[in-house]
C-alpha cells in the first residue's frame, strides 16, 4: 500500500520535472528539474530494494548534472531566458512522441519478459546475500564481457577528447 | 508495520530537532574556541559565558527581513538553502548514533534506515548538498555570488574522488558499506579501530571531509579576503541562516561518521559505555575541525585542486594497491 502510494508519487514528480525540463527556456530552471529527475529517479531503486543501484544514481547524476550546470556557467547567462531558433511544431512532435512509445513497447515487451525470467531463473539469488554483493557477483560473472566492453568505450572517448584537445594546441 | 512507521517518524523527529539544536549551538561555540585560540573574548554579553547568544541570534534571523534581488530567479533563489537543509538531514538516515538500548523493554534501534549502502549513501547525499551554493550562486544575479557558485564546482570536482577513492580501503577491509557492520568489525578494544590498520585513509578522509563541509582551509565559496562573502552575498535573515545551520549539521553527521569507520564507533571504550565513548569522539572531532580553522590559512582554488590531484589522489589510488596485496596475500 505504501509502497503503491510512494511509487506513484515519485512517478508524477519524476514526469514532472522531466516535463519542465523539455518545455522552459529558462537554464536555471531545465538545468535544476534536470537534477531534481535524476534524483527522484533512483527513489525507485530504493523501492524495489535496490540500495546500491539508487546510491550509484545519487552519486554518477549529481557529479553529471553539476558539470553541465557549469558550463551553462560558462556559456549562458542565467538570468536571461533562452531562445530557441526553430519552434518544432506540436503535432508531428507529438505523434513521433506516440509512435516511439509504442515501437518500444511492441518490440521491446517479448524481449524484456523473456530476458526478465532467465534472469531470474539463472540467478537464483540467496535471500541472505546482500544487493552489493549480488550486483559484483553478476557483473563479473555473467556481464563481465558487457562490462568490459563498457568500460573501453569509455577509455576510448577519453583518449579521444584528449587528443582532439591536443590537436587544437598545435 | 504501522508501529513501525510511527517508531521512523519520531527518530527522524528527535534527529531533525537534536541536530538542529546542534547546529546552531555550533555557532556559538565556534565563536568562543576561535576566541580563545586567537586571545579574544567571544560573545560575553548574552547570560552567562554569553550562552544565550544563540537565541539572541535565532530571534534576529527570523525577524530580519528577508530580502530578495530584483532580478534574481526568485523560484530558485528560494529553493537553494533549502536543498542545503535537506541534503545534510537525508544524509543522517543510515548513521546509527548510538548502540541498541531499552526503553520500557522496548528495544529501540538508534538508526532511521539501516540499508546495506549507509556509506555510500552518507557520501552521495551529503555531496549532492553541493547544489544549495551553485544554484544560491546562479540565481542571485550577482558576480560575487557568481564567483562562488563557480568555485563550488571546483571544489566538487576536487574532493568527490579523492573521498570515495580513499574509503574504498577501509571498505575493502571490513567487506561491507553497512555503517552498523563496520562499527561491529572493531569490536573489542582500542586495538581493533580501523584507524591503525587504515592511518592513511583516515588523514585523506579527514582532509577531503573538510573540503566538502567548506571547512576553513579549502573556504573557498566564502572567501571573505577574496570574494565577498561568496555564494550567500545577497542572502538575508532565515535563508542565510538556513545555509549555516545545514553545514554545522552536516558537521555533526561527518564526526559521527568519521568516529564510526575510524575510531570504533559505539563499541565500549575499556571502562566508558558505548553510547559515551561515541560521544566523546564526536566532541573531540568538532574540537578538531575547529582547531583547524584557528590554525591553518585559506587556500587558492588552484592549490586545492593541485592538492587533491596530484597528491591526495594518487596517495589513496597507493593505499587501495598495498591493501588490496596484504588482503590478497595474508
Amino acid at each position: 500500500m505504501l509502497e503503491t502510494l510512494a511509487f506513484y508519487f515519485f512517478a508524477a514528480l519524476t514526469l514532472g520535472m522531466a516535463f519542465v525540463v523539455v518545455t522552459t527556456t529558462n537554464i536555471l530552471y531545465a538545468m535544476t528539474s534536470l537534477a531534481a529527475a535524476m534524483v527522484f529517479v533512483s527513489a525507485f531503486f530504493f523501492l524495489l530494494d535496490a540500495e546500491f543501484l539508487g546510491v550509484v544514481q545519487i552519486l554518477v547524476y549529481v557529479g553529471a548534472v553539476v558539470v553541465m550546470y557549469a558550463f551553462g556557467m560558462m556559456f549562458l547567462n542565467a538570468s536571461q531566458e533562452v531562445q530557441e531558433r526553430a519552434h518544432a511544431p506540436k503535432v508531428p512532435a507529438l505523434l513521433a512522441i506516440a509512435l516511439a512509445v509504442v515501437l518500444v513497447a511492441l518490440l521491446g515487451a517479448p524481449f524484456i519478459a523473456h530476458y526478465a525470467h532467465n534472469l531470474q531463473e539463472s540467478l537464483n539469488p540467496d535471500l541472505d546475500t546482500s544487493n552489493t554483493k549480488l550486483i559484483g557477483f553478476v557483473l563479473f560473472t555473467k556481464y563481465l564481457v558487457a562490462f568490459e566492453v563498457g568500460a573501453f568505450m569509455l577509455l576510448v572517448a577519453l583518449v579521444g577528447a584528449m587528443a582532439s584537445a591536443f590537436k587544437k594546441e598545435n | 508495520m504501522s508501529a513501525e512507521i510511527v517508531e521512523t517518524l519520531i527518530k527522524i523527529l528527535v534527529v531533525v530537532l537534536v541536530f538542529s539544536g546542534l547546529g546552531a549551538f555550533g555557532t556559538y561555540l565556534e565563536r568562543k574556541v576561535l576566541a580563545y585560540f586567537q586571545r579574544r573574548l567571544g560573545p560575553t554579553y548574552v547570560g552567562p559565558f554569553g550562552l544565550l547568544q544563540v537565541i539572541a541570534d535565532a530571534i534576529k534571523l527570523f525577524t530580519k527581513e528577508d530580502v530578495i534581488p530584483q532580478n534574481a530567479n526568485h523560484l530558485i533563489f528560494s529553493i537553494a538553502p533549502v536543498i542545503a537543509m535537506v541534503s545534510a538531514f537525508v544524509s543522517m538516515a543510515p548513521i546509527p548514533f548510538f548502540g541498541d538500548f531499552q526503553i520500557f523493554g522496548h528495544t529501540i534501534k538508534p538508526i532511521i534506515s539501516d540499508i546495506n549502502v549507509g556509506l555510500l549513501f552518507f557520501l552521495a547525499v551529503g555531496s549532492a548538498s553541493i547544489y544549495a551554493p551553485l544554484l544560491a550562486g546562479l540565481a542571485s544575479n550577482s558576480k560575487y555570488s557568481l564567483i562562488g557558485a563557480a568555485r563550488a564546482t571546483i571544489q566538487l570536482l576536487s574532493f568527490e574522488v579523492v573521498s570515495t577513492l580513499t574509503i574504498l580501503a577501509p571498505i575493502m577491509v571490513v567487506g561491507s558499506l553497512s555503517l552498523v557492520e563496520i562499527n561491529q568489525y572493531q569490536e573489542g578494544g582500542m586495538l581493533h579501530w580501523l584507524v591503525f590498520k587504515q592511518p592513511l585513509a583516515f588523514f585523506l578522509f579527514l582532509i577531503s571531509s573538510y573540503a566538502e563541509l567548506n571547512r576553513t582551509p579549502f573556504d573557498l565559496l566564502e572567501h571573505e579576503a577574496e570574494i565577498v562573502a561568496g555564494f550567500c552575498t545577497e542572502y538575508s535573515g532565515l535563508r542565510w541562516g538556513m545555509f549555516f545551520l545545514a553545514e554545522y549539521a552536516h558537521l555533526f553527521a561527518f564526526c559521527f561518521v568519521i568516529s564510526l569507520i575510524f575510531f570504533g564507533g559505539y563499541n565500549a571504550w575499556g571502562f566508558i559505555p558505548g553510547g559515551i565513548a561515541i560521544l566523546i569522539k564526536v566532541c573531540f572531532f568538532v574540537f578538531l575541525s575547529m582547531w583547524a580553522r584557528a590554525t591553518f590559512p585559506h587556500v587558492r582554488p588552484d592549490q586545492l585542486m593541485r592538492m587533491c590531484w596530484k597528491i591526495m589522489l594518487p596517495l589513496a589510488l597507493v593505499n587501495i594497491l598495498i591493501t588490496g596485496l596484504v588482503l590478497l596475500l595474508f
